[in-house]
């Protein structure tokens, strides 16, 4: 246990020194975790003892891929999944399959025999989906043109694994026995191929089906609980339930995972789910990134520096060039081209799988394979690098000269301009009339039973509690105009204002008051706009009485919205004396009081219309003096 | 300077290029304010007093409005029903409008020619202007001829561009030049 907290802690302070370091001198968080690996590292301050304990942690956090791409899933709606198939298709296929060419070619040449160009050709034509998608994010370029080309990229070469893997063993062909295939090895494995084909489709099949109709009904069981401990378990239940699937049948569990993710893309759950595994999802990647920095064997580097960065550098610019000669046939701009092509352009994270798998199936031999490892981390290492250096020379310079293409203008932005919290009786008033003159809001209730039923009407309802700061975040809080609380908690009103006011400051609030007591606690706060929910209706009421009495309908109309308006003044004037009072009179006590100031302060006041309008007395009068 | 006062009225201003044109070309200048009217009172309760203590401040007041049934929209007859209240605009003590100048500025579907003694409505536009006419007369104001912008439906671009900078042109004189030489026509 002590073993385990002394690690932690010198895990989580590198990263909290080396990434906020990063983060100051404007680089990618990947580049500060993966520096904070080096320097604990085996060859830094050896915290890491070996590079073997740096791909077990490795290994231990690729599961952070496997939220990541949960992740995206949740915010890739099926239909738009769709659209991109031309991309992941053409572009993705094209890539890994020239890519790999190239590699076998190049390795042939060099006298490679066959069968350890096409491993290393295999392998190296992948591309980290961890350090492009995480860059891609931090720089907010996952709806650029470029992000889109890569993510179609990444998410074939996930696909292309699984065939990567099958081939391996093929390619042994001095491989004495078969070694248990413990790698990937699937419980399926000893089935003959049809079987194992079926559990395939059999697995994929199950995984939309749960995503369909299991797992809502689930979430909505445990969010019934009000245990948020709870609904996050369950979140990474499913996470964790669906990557063990996969593996199961030798699938990639990333590829499963951001499947559930886009069928999941329309729950009502989605902005929970993001909300709760993000946090997870950093901190594994996070230790993800540190093991690869910790995995760069500097000892083989320095005995062979040249041979070994040389070939990193070969690697990259191979890869970079078919990239850019795809990008090009993409007619991607210049900027968006280099983007493109060296955001893509080191190894995956992935080829230390094949590689320890060649070697186990003596495809490659013990030098053979710690130099390609070498040359893969060296090549995740110094992708972030080349990154920033052509972000702050090239592509800012040429980015400069087509400034109007860089904002992603084309992508059409679903974010809403009003978040409409709370969709009971009165949100759904507000939501409804809003609707009927075109204006979507998103709109968050915390009844589980709501939800669902506002779901079947056709509502896009999403579950959530407003008063969370990173559910406002998810619901877009930053891009959105105007957010009305229909709640009926003035407490919980009171925290979202606290909230808004701190992290979305240009946010517009609007409040439900239940009542003038609610409304002198929002008043205390600072909200101007408050909707008593009872007042306009009581005056409506109160009119309908008068003109059941015989008054006339327009004069009532200006006498209700003359009191309505001498109401909002009177509670503008009475909140002031409000902290006065002594506290040992009740709630109750100060509402008694406070009807009673405002019934004298009518007496007084006399109700009439005490304005001339259309009004001959005065001009008979003077008429008459004459 | 003089400050210019625009009560403009128009019920669906958000579909009328011709007043957006309008309104666009004088919303920018100083000593110039514009008063939309159904933006302020769009359920008619019209704050009386408010009004008043505007219309104290300016020298030059514009009935800025389209014409509907040969006459305003009912917003503005309702401002004039209810603002120009007797012993504060005319009667005894009437007298906070007295010369101040004012002005209809209208547009029309119909062109300059449909509104003619041989057009197909008849009468001049300032024929139909009369109870603005008489309004400002009762009040002691002076009453000058209306900027009517005609033929709305099928004014062009250009023609509409042209008569923007034309409005923008008579706000800025009645506003900077030393004395103001359009005919008027004042209760004695």
């Amino acid at each position: 246990m002590e073993g385990f907290f002394s690690q932690a802690i010198i895990y989580i302070l590198a990263a909290i020194i080396c990434v906020s370091i990063a983060k100051k001198l404007g680089m990618s968080s990947v580049l500060g975790y993966l520096f904070a690996g080096i320097l604990i590292g085996p060859y830094v301050l050896k915290f890491i003892s070996n590079e073997t304990e740096g791909q077990d942690i490795m290994h231990g956090t690729e599961f952070g891929v496997v939220m990541m791409l949960f992740l995206i899933g949740l915010e890739l709606e099926p239909k738009n999944l769709w659209r991109m198939r031309d991309l992941i298709l053409k572009v993705g296929l094209a890539q890994v399959l020239l890519t790999s060419l190239a590699f076998f070619l190049i390795g042939l040449g060099l006298g490679v025999s066959w069968n350890i160009s096409l491993t290393a050709a295999l392998s190296i034509s992948l591309s980290s989906t961890a350090i492009v998608l995480q860059s891609l994010k931090e720089k907010n370029q996952m709806d650029s043109v470029e992000g889109k080309m890569s993510f179609g990229v990444l998410l074939l070469q996930d696909i292309a694994v699984i065939p990567i893997l099958a081939i391996l063993p093929l390619l042994a062909v001095n491989a004495p026995e078969m070694l248990e295939r413990n790698e990937h090895g699937g419980f399926f494995d000893e089935y003959p191929g049809w079987i194992q084909t079926f559990a395939i489709f059999a697995s994929i099949g199950l995984v939309i089906l749960m995503g369909k109709y299991g797992f809502g009904p689930l979430l909505k069981l445990v969010v019934k609980t009000h245990l948020r401990e709870l609904f996050v378990a369950t979140a990474l239940l499913i996470v964790v339930g669906i990557a063990y699937l996969m593996i199961l049948v030798g699938l990639s569990p990333a590829l499963g995972a951001f499947l559930a993710g886009v069928v999941l893309a329309n729950s009502p759950y989605k902005h929970a789910l993001e909300s709760d595994l993000d946090p997870f999802k950093g901190i594994l990647l996070g230790l993800f990134f540190i093991a690869v920095g910790s995995t760069i064997n500097f000892s083989l580097i320095f005995s062979e520096p040249i041979k070994i960065f040389g070939l990193t550098l070969g690697v990259m610019l191979v890869k970079a060039l078919v990239l850019l000669g795809i990008g090009k046939y993409r007619k991607l701009s210049m900027p968006e081209n280099l983007n493109f092509a060296f955001g893509l352009a080191q190894a995956s994270e992935f080829s230390f799988v094949t590689y320890s798998f060649a070697f186990q199936l003596m495809i490659l031999d013990r030098s053979g394979a710690d130099t390609l490892m070498a040359v893969t981390a060296l090549s995740m290492g110094l992708s972030p690098v080349l990154m920033l250096i052509l972000d702050k020379t090239i592509i800012q310079k040429e980015g400069m000269k087509e400034n109007k293409k860089s904002g992603d203008s084309d992508v059409v932005n679903e974010k809403n301009q009003v978040i409409l919290l709370g969709f009971g009786n009165f949100g759904s008033t507000v939501g409804r009339f809003l609707r009927a003159n075109g204006i979507e809001a998103t709109i968050m209730d915390s009844d589980p039973d709501q939800v669902d039923f506002l779901r079947q009407m056709g509502f896009k309802v999403y579950f959530g509690d407003g008063t969370r700061l990173d559910l406002l975040h998810a619901a877009g809080a930053d891009h959105a105009k105007i957010l009305i609380s229909a709640i009926d908690s003035t407490e919980h009103s009171i925290k979202i204002v606290k909230l808004c006011r701190e992290h979305f400051p240009h946010l517009e609030v609007m409040i439900r008051a239940r009542n003038r007591f609610d409304a002198y606690e929002l008043m205390d706060v600072g909200v101007e706009n408050i909707y008593r929910e009872h007042l306009d209706t009581s005056i409506r009421m109160g009119e309908d009485a008068l003109r059941k009495l015989g008054f006339r309908a327009h004069t009532v109309h200006r006498l209700g919205k003359q009191f309505r308006d001498y109401d909002e003044e009177a509670l503008k004037v009475l909140v002031q004396f409000k902290n006065n009072r002594k506290e040992y009179i009740s709630k109750v006590r100060k509402q008694i009081e406070m009807q009673e100031s405002l019934l004298s302060g009518e007496l007084s006041r006399k109700f009439s219309l005490n304005d001339h309008a259309w009004d001959s007395e005065q001009m008979k009068d003077s008429d008459s003096r004459k | 300077m003089r400050k210019i006062l625009i009560l403009f009225a128009h019920p669906k201003f958000e579909q009328s290029d011709v007043n957006q044109a309008l309104i666009n070309s004088i919303s920018h200048l100083d000593h110039v304010h514009i008063r939309d009217l159904y933006d302020l009172y769009p359920d008619f309760d019209i704050n009386v007093q408010a009004e008043q203590e505007i219309l104290f401040e300016y020298e030059v007041v514009i009935w800025h409005h389209p014409i509907y049934w040969y006459s305003c929209p009912p917003l503005l007859k309702q401002w004039m029903d209810l603002v120009l209240e007797f012993g504060w605009a005319y009667g005894p003590g009437g007298v906070f409008l007295r010369n101040k100048y004012v002005m209809n500025v209208v547009t029309s579907g119909g062109s300059k020619e449909v509104y003619a003694a041989e057009g197909r409505n008849r009468y001049t536009m300032e024929e139909f202007l009369r109870p603005f006419e008489a309004t400002a007369y009762l009040c002691h104001m002076r009453y000058m001829p209306p900027f009517h912008v005609g033929g709305t439906h099928r004014i062009t671009k250009e023609e509409l561009e042209g008569k923007a900078k034309v409005y923008q042109e008579l706000i800025l004189s009645l506003r900077d030049s030393p004395s103001i030489d359009f005919p008027y026509i004042q209760k004695p």
